[in-house]
């Protein structure tokens, strides 16, 4: 499963790095700590938070995320819009809240395991 | 191999720069992914701690052969109580931080957990230095 997958079902906007929307989906890690996300994401997870700043982007850097997902229709700030087309790692948001949009995305990623 | 970085107080759109820079140099010598993630993690805490308490401080990296050493040095208020600050869930950090989704008191326990060697000194209105081992083997 990749990105553009879950692009797809769930029916996201892209909003920075198209040019990562082939990378693998192995899981996902929904929480707005961002040492949370540190300490317990890991690589190829797709990450739902309702931050939209810059530090995003550094954390799904270091953690080799595949993409963060904002929830209730939030947009990135622009230099974290910014970092996220330099590194390829597409932000997307949904319309939805955190608890509706995980549950979606929880079911997506099991079927295709 | 040794590597220095500054870390610059209350700058968080540069917070994880130096972490990324070590990641980027691990990442060069092959050292097993496994160990340059729980390095990543405990240098990124590390980072953010400087960014988000004191002025200014130096990352410093020392790489051998079989281990990294690093050495976070920071000017800033310090740490009056290190065992209450290493407690899940205690922080100091203002509101505006908190509202980043920093300052959860996550930061030294993810360190403690994700590094061999962790060690700690403060001096309060002057600064804390925090030393993380890594063994490669």
């Amino acid at each position: 499963m990749i990105v553009q997958d879950i692009v797809e079902k769930l029916g996201l906007k892209v909003c920075s790095g198209a040019n990562g929307l082939n990378r693998e989906i192995e899981g996902g890690y929904t929480s707005d700590l961002l040492s949370d996300v540190m300490g317990n994401a890991d690589e190829n997870h797709v990450w739902v938070t309702l931050q939209t700043h810059k530090n995003i982007m550094a954390i799904a850097s270091l953690k080799e995320l595949a993409a963060i997902v904002l929830v209730k229709g939030y947009e990135p700030e622009a230099d974290a819009a910014e970092q996220s087309n330099e590194e390829g790692i597409p932000i997307l948001s949904s319309e939805e809240e955190a608890f509706e949009l995980t549950g979606k995305l929880y079911e997506i990623i099991n079927q295709a395991k | 191999m040794e590597f220095k970085f500054e870390i610059e107080g209350g700058n968080f759109s540069k917070a994880g720069s130096a972490s990324s820079e070590v990641k980027k140099i691990l990442k060069q010598l092959n050292v097993n992914p496994k160990i340059i993630k729980r390095t990543v993690v405990s240098l990124y805490e590390a980072e953010v701690n400087v960014v988000a308490h004191a002025f200014e401080g130096n990352m410093n990296v020392d790489i051998d052969t079989d281990k990294i050493v690093v050495k976070i040095e920071d000017r800033g208020p310090g740490i009056p109580d290190i065992d209450q600050a290493m407690q899940e869930g205690y922080s100091t950090a203002t509101p505006q931080v908190r509202e980043m989704g920093f300052g959860a008191g996550m930061g030294l326990p993810n360190i403690k957990r994700n590094s061999d060697k962790m060690n700690i000194t403060s001096k309060v209105d002057v600064g804390t230095e925090l030393e993380i081992i890594n063994y490669f083997g």
